[in-house]
């Protein structure tokens, strides 16, 4: 038996999503093969079997080459009848989303979207994932024969599981698409939000887009992504893809530090399931350090410059 | 253009989250529930703005029982012309998926409008599956969208970025922020929502894939460990020895 992983790639390049969704194959294998499928072009795919797949499908179809859903599903869907696969597991990031429900409703499958542990099997089949918007977590049983599960991202240690990984050329009928992509824009920070470890995070209390060179500065110095709350984007002092919340994206970092933002109920939705939350507001009274693990009542523009020095002189940014 | 606008109803925003029945219950005592955000500002709003710049109609669906048809109104009231609610409990994504893609099937819809998710159980789910029940493209996490006549031109955003894309009706599009302005009903919309064809038809029969056997809280947080904001830099030393996490 094995388990298919759908390892997302983009312009290339492998997700970080991609190589958690292979860790979490291989620590729920138990003895079943790990089959990764990678579609349209993408480098550096041995190494995926650093994280547990044995065997590396890749399906270079030139109709690849730009992301369509349908296409990949049909490409999963050969993949697992080929290999034997009753369960497959995707990264729940844009592209897990787009996909993992076709494919559930090709194969009949059940899907639980955005699981945050390891199946349990002691009883049927049983996958934890977060719900009301990280406000409490649902045990859900997949009664069906096919099993799919999306990974949210941060939320599975990422365990190396050294294989040295085959690489096969793997072609499908995948049919036809009706969409045609016209126009890329790829993000230029080098990190994507939703797959930074660590995030630092500004509001409304920054007063204003010039006051922003601080929060980057931090950002660099620990080598964090930056994000911010709802208003600053609406009032385009950030870009729109920084917003995080629950109209925003939805981020789960080992560090969030959140930098003169209230703490709406809205806001938490979006970074609440974060490990560790940072806090520094000048009002003791913020909502934010309800939900805090460690605060600093202060005015930001003191205590973040400070911050900077301190994190440069520590030589954090190296990813650690 | 026949465009079909699936609305799923959510506990609000701010509604306190709780269990009954050994954890395997949502409590819903005291919780005031509203249409998912995104099926209501951005699904239902676009549906509408391409009927009133082309012409057609927008029906609104719900899978549920009887007592999300004050929800289901208020989507009249904003202004579908009709509804549709399959009597059924929504538990699971692809039977619900398989009800709706009945139902647009049976009814040749041109455009079949999703939410990127609903806000209570976090799925993005529902829209790829009837997009792939019904055999048609599926553009997920949609941010902008431009008709001209049949043909669309679509903003979606993809892991790291953004595309553009073009596509011809019919097809599946799940909605995010972006799509259109929220609009709140007005009187006329209200009075006129009542008198609006709400119809009740009985689910097909499906299999439930999945099953919730029970829910959890999360572990409450510990107190918030304050740092003098003098002393700021002593913060980064508890991230790194205390918490490791930088
Ligand atoms: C349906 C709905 C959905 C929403 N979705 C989202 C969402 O996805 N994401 C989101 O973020 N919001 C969302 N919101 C908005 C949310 O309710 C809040 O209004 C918003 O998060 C507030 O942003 P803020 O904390 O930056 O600003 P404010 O609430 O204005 O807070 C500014 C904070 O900065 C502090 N401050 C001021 N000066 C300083 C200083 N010099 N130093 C340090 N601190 C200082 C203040 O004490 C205050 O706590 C939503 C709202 C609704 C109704
Ligand atoms: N019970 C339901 N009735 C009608 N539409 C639904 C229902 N559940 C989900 N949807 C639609 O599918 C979208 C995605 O839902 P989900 O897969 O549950 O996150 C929602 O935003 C709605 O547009």
């Amino acid at each position: 038996m094995s388990i298919l992983v759908y390892a997302d790639s983009a312009n290339n390049k492998l997700h970080k999503s991609a190589f958690e969704a292979v860790s979490y194959a291989s620590q729920m294998a138990d003895g079943d093969q790990v089959v990764a499928l990678v579609a349209g072009e993408a480098e550096g795919l041995e190494s995926l079997g650093k994280y547990g797949a044995d065997k590396v499908l890749h399906c270079k179809d030139a109709a690849l080459a730009d992301f369509q859903p349908t296409l990949i599903a049909a490409a999963l869907k050969a993949a697992a009848e080929k290999e034997g696969a009753k369960t497959i597991i995707f990264p729940h990031d844009l592209s897990g989303k787009s996909v993992a429900p076709i494919l559930a409703a090709k194969m009949d499958a059940g899907l639980v979207s955005g699981a945050v542990a390891l199946p349990d099997t002691t009883d049927g089949f049983v996958v934890k994932k977060a719900v009301f918007s990280g406000k409490a977590f649902a045990h859900t049983k997949i009664n069906s024969e096919y099993r799919i599960i999306s990974v949210m991202p941060n939320s599975i240690e990422k365990k190396e599981n050294e294989k040295s990984a085959t690489i096969e050329e793997f072609s499908a009928d995948l049919g036809s698409s009706r969409l045609q992509v016209k126009e890329q824009k790829m993000e230029e920070a080098d990190l994507p939000l939703t797959e930074a470890e660590k995030v630092v995070s500004a509001g409304r209390g920054l007063k204003g887009p010039e006051n922003w060179g601080m929060i980057e500065d931090l950002a660099k110095a620990l080598g964090a992504a930056t994000a911010c709350s709802r208003p600053v984007a609406d009032m385009d002092w950030r870009p729109h893809h920084e917003h995080v919340g629950q109209t925003g994206v939805a981020i789960r970092p080992n560090l969030y530090i959140a930098i003169g933002i209230s703490g709406a109920i809205q806001h938490l939705a979006g970074v609440n399931q974060s490990k560790v939350i940072v806090v520094i507001n000048n009002d003791p009274e913020a909502p934010f350090f309800k939900s805090a693990d460690y605060g600093i009542v202060g005015d930001a523009f003191d205590v973040v410059p400070k911050l900077v020095e301190a994190a440069k002189s520590m030589n954090l940014d190296s990813n650690a | 253009m026949k465009i079909l606008v699936c609305i799923s109803k959510a506990p609000d925003t701010t509604a306190k989250i709780a269990f009954t029945d050994n954890n395997t219950q949502f409590d819903t005592n005291g919780v005031q529930f509203i249409i998912n955000p995104y099926d209501e500002w951005y699904a239902l709003v676009k549906g509408l703005e391409i009927k009133e710049a082309q012409g057609g109609s927008v029906t609104v669906i719900n899978v549920g029982k009887a007592d999300n048809d004050p929800t289901i109104r208020k989507a009249l009231a904003i202004g579908a012309d009709d509804a549709v609610r399959i009597d059924a409990e929504p538990t699971d994504a692809l039977y619900t998926a398989k009800q709706i893609a009945k139902y647009a099937k049976e009814n040749n819809f041109d455009l079949v409008l999703c939410g990127k998710e609903t806000i209570d159980y976090n799925g993005s789910q529902v829209g790829g599956m009837i997009a792939a029940i019904l055999d048609q493209p599926f553009i997920s996490n949609a941010s902008k969208m431009e008709m001209d006549g049949n043909k669309a031109t679509v903003q979606r955003d993809i892991q790291g970025g953004k595309e553009v894309i073009e596509v011809e009706t019919p097809f599946v599009l799940s909605a995010a922020k972006g799509m259109a302005e929220a609009r709140i009903p007005n009187m006329r919309g209200i009075m006129a929502a009542r008198t609006k064809p709400l119809n009740v038809i009985e689910p097909a029969e499906a299999e439930n894939a999945t099953e919730i056997v029970s829910y959890e809280l999360p572990p409450a947080k510990g107190d918030c460990k304050y740092i003098d904001a003098d002393n700021a830099a002593e913060l980064l030393e508890l991230l790194r020895n205390e918490a490791k996490v930088i």
